[in-house]
């Protein structure tokens, strides 16, 4: 129904919309609410595009999704005994994000603090924007500099036999989630009541105690949902592992091993794969298990930030 | 009340100034400027590594660095000459999909800012838009090698690799100009239904001019994520190395594939022997330096339009 609106409504004489007019807003309007379901559209395109591609060989017989979840085996282009075993995938996964969380999340929440509470406008700006051009870095060019720079540093200062290991791998993915991790971590602080602030410095806290008494526990639903978002990161990270983790599929043993991770499993086989094989279709399932992993991750951020909004 | 902390105050009988340092008061300020110390040096430890990476790339870059280098194609094997096939095919791939994404984004963020009600359907969206914006990349990938190349048949082109790209910058750019959106103060708005405009009448004559400047910035910053990714369009359009006539400005069609600066920089790395040794390094300082520059440009504009903003 087209709607009129009264404009200027001067005595005897109604100004009216000319048809056009109001055929033009019916259009637009119907293009802004097409627009506004199209997220809905692509997150379902996108799934079931990638499961069509998987759907033959998860419905096949001999497919054995224990075997697939929890075997170690990936052979994948052997001439006598193929094997999809993803489960050293997962554990390279597993293993580079833990890392990587291990030395990101210290930093980043301390250097969020520091942003938030420590440092005056001016170098709160100019940090601000340090780490927005931090976050801005291509993911191929922390590659390059995991295979060019730190590659040569590890072979230099660690037992390490090759220099593209889960180290190197853990500490690029590190240095890419700790922007994310600060940003939302300054948010987090920075939507604690400043009548907190005032009511601990009042009592005579030091800034020491008003920021691991006060602030942290105050804020620790929206510090949460920074990590977890810098856990999603570090998961779907690609081509930086990819190129910074090296390349042998086995469970690791320690920091210095190499692995594969999911994702960089996908980039490294998919060109060789041929279209409509049995390898190819496996990993459009491995790109089914990683959405299934971000999603849980990003899903877990979100219900985390609405609790605190919530309250 | 504790009452015997009051001669720390006034002046005691030992003839102590008031206001005197006490011990207390000394550990306070100890125990504050180590917290001060701490929380910076973990800032400087994630600060750091931008300016060391910068200034290193810069370094092993500068012999091959020139205007010539830019302008040139990749000769003999692409161990020596520019990177100008891939620079252009960039710009395309870039320039196609915020052409796609940039539009709908924009119209996406109106419906959810303007036009959503709080319902369990707009709901759904929002989520869809949150896990969208968590998406691996490697997935977007997959998803643009099963829809668009295989399931639309536009096969292995610029057209399939900016679509992908443009499905994955639509998040982002909803969620920024949401942002931009939710900034103009809703008395503007009031203001302008109260003279009888109707809904569209508003967002076009008062919401958008006024919100332009977040837009643009949001799309700004996506003109370098989408350049700096590599493995959506890796699967998807860009080719190891295709024949370009130097300096042309139109060398690939949409149903052409095209090289790409992302994924040159990959494919020099750790593909083709012998190169040159600095034309990696000035590879990635391009890639790096367009991506830094673009993102500065976004953040100057965005700092010098809230200088001119009237409320």
């Amino acid at each position: 129904m087209i709607r009129e609106p009264i404009t200027a409504p001067g005595p005897g004489r109604r100004h009216r919309r000319s048809f056009w007019s109001l055929l033009g807003e019916q259009a637009v309007e119907a293009a802004i609410r097409l627009s506004g379901i199209s997220a809905i559209v692509f997150v379902l395109a996108i799934f079931f595009f990638i499961f069509r591609e998987a759907a033959p060989v998860l419905f096949s017989e001999q497919f054995d999704p224990i075997e697939f979840l929890f075997s170690v085996q990936w052979y994948p282009t052997s001439a006598v005994d193929v094997r999809y075993g993803t489960l050293a995938l997962t554990a390279g996964t597993a293993g580079v994000t833990l890392l990587a969380m291990a030395l990101a999340v210290p930093f980043g929440l301390g250097a969020a603090i520091f942003v938030s509470e420590f440092c005056g406008p001016r170098v709160k700006e100019t940090l601000k924007v340090v780490i927005e051009l931090l976050a801005a870095i291509p993911s191929v060019v922390w590659g390059f500099v995991a295979l060019t720079v730190l590659s040569r540093l590890m072979v230099e200062y660690t037992s390490a036999p090759v220099g593209v290991n889960m180290l190197n791998g853990g500490i690029i993915l590190a240095l890419m989630s700790v922007p994310i991790i600060v940003s939302i971590g300054e948010d987090a602080l920075r939507a604690v009541p400043d009548s907190y602030r005032e009511a601990a410095v009042a009592m005579g806290a030091t800034r020491w105690q008003l920021v691991f008494r006060v602030l942290l526990p105050a804020a620790r639903h929206g510090l949460l949902a920074a990590v977890l978002l810098g856990v999603g990161r570090a998961v779907g990270e690609t081509m930086a592992v990819l190129m910074a983790t090296g390349h042998a599929v086995h469970v690791p043993h320690g920091i210095l091993d190499s692995v594969r991770t999911l994702t960089a499993n996908i980039a490294a086989e998919l060109g060789e794969a041929p279209a409509g094989s049995e390898h190819y279709r496996i990993l459009f399932l491995t790109g089914i298990q990683l959405f299934a992993i971000t999603f849980a991750v990003n899903l877990a951020a979100d219900l985390v930030v609405r609790g605190t909004r919530r309250r | 009340m504790r009452t015997d902390a009051q001669p720390r105050v006034a002046a005691g009988p030992d003839g102590r100034p008031p206001f005197a340092e006490t011990a207390y008061g000394r550990r306070k300020l100890r125990q504050e400027s180590a917290a001060r110390a701490v929380f910076l040096a973990m800032t400087l430890l994630m600060v750091a590594p931008l300016v060391a990476i910068v200034a290193h790339l810069v370094v092993e870059a500068w012999p091959a660095l020139s205007l010539e280098f830019l302008l040139d194609v990749p000769r003999n094997r692409m161990t020596e000459g520019g990177i100008w096939s891939a620079l252009v095919g960039t710009i395309y791939l870039v320039a196609i999909s915020l052409a796609v994404a940039a539009p709908i984004g924009v119209l996406a963020a109106v419906y959810l800012n303007e036009y959503a009600k709080d319902t369990w359907f707009n709901r759904i969206i929002n989520l869809a838009v949150i896990n969208l914006a968590g998406v691996p990349s490697i997935v977007h990938a997959l998803f643009g090698l099963g829809a668009f190349v295989y399931a639309a048949r536009f096969g292995f082109s610029v057209m399939a690799a900016s679509l992908t790209l443009a499905i994955m910058t639509l998040p982002v750019i909803i969620a920024s100009t949401r942002e931009a959106l939710a900034a103009v103060p809703t008395a503007f708005r009031e203001a302008c239904w109260n003279v009888g405009a109707s809904r569209w009448q508003t967002i076009r004559g008062v919401v958008l001019p006024n919100s332009i400047s977040g837009i643009l910035t949001g799309i700004i910053l996506q003109v370098s994520r989408a350049a700096g990714e590599t493995a959506p369009v890796m699967f998807t359009g860009a080719v190891l190395y295709k024949a370009v006539e130097r300096g042309s400005l139109f060398p690939y069609y949409l149903d052409d594939q095209c090289m790409a600066l992302s994924m040159h920089l990959y494919v020099l790395t750790t593909q083709v022997p012998n190169v040159a040794h600095a034309i990696p390094y000035a590879t990635a300082v391009v890639l790096l330096g367009s991506v830094l520059l673009v993102n500065a440009a976004a953040i100057g504009l965005r700092v010098w339009l809230r200088n001119r903003k009237r409320w």
